[in-house]
């Protein structure tokens, strides 16, 4: 004997605990399984492109805070490096270092909250995520000593970043640093070897390589595919090339690539702030820019790496105070491009554990 | 202060300055310490009264033995039985006091529990999350719950659209009858239950199943697809569930001989052992299946809150989600109860029972039981329903028959054999234990010889970079 039964529509969002913010999904499922799903994004738009051709280059970076609201530093040093390498400005000795290592701490707290998020997706009532919080609260700390700000931190400026950190920062991160891989190992003691959560993330959502590469995805999501490619290796920008880290890849490209993608590159994040914390030079931190910076007439798109992908950015210039045009490449939204692909035919349960693990932010999504 | 060994941040700040309660009690003023002290010492000079009184038999059967109400009961009875009333009047009175005055116990306990549970659950998460919990209402935020009710009585009930009235108002209310209706075969002391059923062990399958309805009726009434998914999932699991259940607390009939739930209880205590060494899967199964009865973590996908957010209640707003919520903590401690019963030796450990009240103990293993599912809900993620059914038809359900075959044979070796009972029941724990792990690790290999059970791959590290090619050479 055989039942027939009646697909219906689910609406997962704009308000849901595991969309990551005002996202929806529609699903047309049939009992568990997910017949068709769509995307429907658009609820945090906030104009900010066009907005942002009202403002001079620097008034931008306040927009970049919000876009990626995870990744304020990167998002930040994505603008200020598209912008100097637009107008030629120079950038101090000491203000890389500085911005590496503040990416970096933007990185570690980027993908703690990553993957606790995704953890929490799978079912574990936020303890993994409230440990992983309790690194993230210390860098936000760092970050609130430094500028005052802990989430949207509006730090890098065009030609340097905005202040020297203060004196009783360096032993704070020092002490940070040093306890990190403890910390992380905690992690890997609870989570890597748990069988549920092993149940519930290998084998599932697997992106193929060469999906990976036709979708242009980014980041993580694309190395836990089994790609090589990091910008931070592949196309150094401030002082990469000095920095001595491995590119953590996945094998089969499934959410516990991913994830274990993520949990390796807090390693490797550690080991970057370490030798940058043994390297840096004492000197000026900014150099001086005119109030409303006017680049020549021109374009150019630059990219960095940010703990979600590439972010990069698109400015023209008409020789003005304010971008003719200003265009945010935006990781998140084409990382969740495949999404579709991935939740066709998948439970429902599966679905929600492969988008936690592509790591999305809403408002870089909509912007 | 100088400014380098100052916390940066507030919430730092407070956590430095936070001080133990020990440290606290120990700045009181002298007066009161001395005063405290001289309490204690009265206490422990009165315990050693009474335990003289305990030991000396003075106590036993009296009305005052508060080792055990039942005595309270008895002497109450026989009070009415011998005052010279009409013998029809005195038969109604004392069958209607001990009804109503165990019930009101029963209720009382379940309510008592309601009030404190959320609060003792929320600290316990909070502490395994290296956070603070409810700490601002009362004494050490004791009062949460009650703020809690009251908040949400006053919540606006919303009854969505298309909603079957009568069907959605039912379930909050239908819920709680198998939470409350259980309690009743549990012996809390010897003669303190309140209905000591020959058929208790039939009468908890029985009731266990009734959730089951309500769950049903609330998740077809919201008119909502959450809910739907939520009742398809915890009807399913339930009725699964229903099964390990019962096959694990036939075994424990099996090696008691006896349905009643007093009788398994006196036989843990007189062979001096309890049942989940003498049928350790049987027990592990029991306790599994009931986190899934009972809709908690690993197995609370009726209500997977990352998933369809609230499951079968997700229409429900106010006090009525609030009564789903207390029922679910209800229930909890309730499987703590039968889990002691059945497997832990109830009210009784080692002989101490004529020392300290039946009932005291019951709590403190309820607690620890309790303690327990708050330990699992704290670390571990949830499967996902597939995987859920499948681990409950696939491996539980045949193995725990196959075991409880061999606890049948062993059993009826035990009625037969004359040896001394360390040696039997020795036997019979270690041959259960061997057949359990012998038997799993061979069922595992026949079902899943072709899931990959190897650890996973570590991820690789590299510093070339490249594209398709790349990983190609890089997979080798």
């Amino acid at each position: 004997m055989t039942t027939s039964t009646e697909p219906y529509v689910l609406n997962i969002g704009p308000q849901h605990p595991s969309t990551h913010g005002v996202f929806r999904l529609r699903v047309v499922m049939d009992g568990e399984k997910i017949k068709d799903l769509d995307m429907i994004v658009g609820y945090l738009h906030r104009s900010m492109e066009k907005l942002a051709e009202e403002r001079t280059f620097t008034q931008n970076i306040p927009f970049t805070d919000r876009a990626d609201y995870l990744a304020a530093m990167t998002g930040n040093l994505g603008l200020a490096i598209a912008v100097e390498r637009l107008a030629g400005v120079e950038v101090p000795e000491r203000a890389e270092y500085l911005r590496v290592i503040f990416s970096e701490l933007q990185r570690i707290a980027s993908h703690a909250m990553a993957n606790g998020t995704l953890i929490s997706d799978a079912g574990a009532w936020q303890t993994p995520l409230l440990y992983m919080f309790r690194e993230r609260e210390k860098i936000l700390d760092l970050f609130e000593m430094t500028c005052g700000a802990r989430l949207t931190t509006n730090y890098m400026r065009i030609g340097g970043v905005a202040f020297d950190p203060p004196v009783e920062f360096w032993p704070a991160l020092q002490e940070l640093v040093d306890e990190l891989p403890d910390r992380i190992d905690e992690y890997h003691e609870l989570l890597v070897s748990n069988e549920v959560f092993l149940a519930r993330t290998r084998g599932v959502g697997v992106i193929s390589p060469e999906d990976a590469v036709n979708a242009s995805l980014t980041g993580p999501v694309l190395r836990g595919s089994g790609i090589p490619w990091d910008l931070r290796k592949a196309d150094p920008y401030s002082v990469y090339d000095r920095m001595d880290f491995d590119v953590v890849v996945g094998k089969s490209g499934d959410v516990y690539d991913r994830f274990m993608v993520r949990m390796s590159e807090l390693y490797q994040s550690v080991k970057i702030i370490k030798q940058a914390i043994s390297q840096i030079p004492s000197g000026a931190h900014k150099t001086d820019i005119p109030l409303a910076l006017r680049p020549d007439e021109g374009e150019i798109y630059s990219r960095i790496e940010s703990p979600r992908g590439e972010i990069g950015f698109f400015l023209v210039s008409d020789g003005g105070p304010f971008p003719y045009r200003f265009h945010l490449r935006a990781p998140s939204l084409i990382n969740l491009s495949l999404l579709n692909e991935l939740g066709r035919d998948a439970a429902l349960s599966d679905a929600i554990v492969t988008l936690g693990s592509l790591d999305i932010v809403v408002g870089e999504i909509d912007r | 202060m100088s400014s380098d060994t100052r916390p940066a941040t507030p919430m730092s700040r407070q956590i430095a300055e936070h001080r133990s309660l020990l440290d606290r009690a120990l700045g009181l003023p002298k007066l009161v310490l001395v005063a405290l002290s001289v309490a204690l010492i009265g206490f422990v000079i009165s315990q050693i009264l009474i335990g003289y009184m305990v030991v000396s038999g003075q106590l036993d059967g009296k009305w005052y033995d508060i080792r055990d109400f039942g005595n309270a009961m008895v002497s109450l009875s026989d009070a009415i039985n011998s005052s010279g009333m009409d013998s029809r009047i005195a038969s109604t009175l004392t069958y209607l006091i001990p009804t109503l005055l165990g019930a009101t116990g029963i209720v009382s306990v379940v309510g008592g529990w309601l009030l404190i549970g959320p609060w003792a659950e929320r600290r316990l998460l909070a502490k395994f999350q290296i956070r603070q919990g409810p700490n601002r209402t009362g004494p050490f935020g004791l009062l949460q719950s009650l703020a809690d009710a009251l908040k949400l009585m006053q919540k606006e009930i919303i009854i969505p659209r298309g909603a079957d009235r009568f069907l959605y108002f039912a379930p909050p209310i239908a819920v709680f009858i198998p939470a409350i209706l259980g309690w009743a075969p549990i012996p809390w002391s010897p003669k303190m239950s309140y209905a000591d059923l020959d058929v208790g062990v039939l009468f908890v399958i029985a009731i266990s199943s009734l959730g089951v309805l309500a769950v049903f009726m609330a998740g077809w009434a919201s008119n909502n697809h959450y809910s739907l998914l939520g009742a398809m999932r915890t009807i399913a699991m339930m009725i699964s569930y229903e099964i390990p259940i019962s096959v694990s607390l036939l075994a424990v009939v099996l090696l008691t001989g006896s349905t009643k739930l007093s009788e398994i209880v006196m036989w843990q205590s007189e062979q001096g052992v309890w049942l989940i060494m003498l049928i350790p899967f049987a027990a592990l199964a029991f306790l599994f299946a009931s986190t899934a009865e009972i809709n908690r973590t690993p197995n609370d996908i009726g209500e997977a809150e990352s998933e369809i957010v609230a499951g079968f209640y997700t229409e429900y707003s106010g006090m009525k989600a609030g009564l789903f919520m207390a029922v679910e903590l209800g229930n909890a401690i309730l499987v703590g109860a039968l889990m002691s019963t059945f497997f832990l030796g109830g009210y009784t450990f080692f002989g101490l029972e004529t020392w300290i009240p039946g009932y005291l103990i019951l709590a403190t293993k309820i607690g620890l039981v309790y303690f327990l599912f708050v330990w699992i809900r704290a670390t571990l993620p949830r499967f996902r329903l597939d995987q859920l059914m499948g681990f409950a038809w696939k491996f539980l359900i045949p193995v725990s028959i196959a075991l409880m075959f061999l606890t049948a044979i062993e059993s009826s070796i035990l009625v037969r054999w004359d040896a001394p009972s360390f040696l039997s029941l020795g036997l019979i724990a270690l041959v259960n234990v061997a057949a359990a792990v012998g038997l799993t690790f061979v069922w595992m290999r026949v079902l899943f010889r072709d899931t990959d059970l190897s650890a996973p791959p570590a991820p690789i590290l590299t510093r070339k970079m490249g594209g398709l090619q790349a990983a190609k050479v890089l997979r080798g």
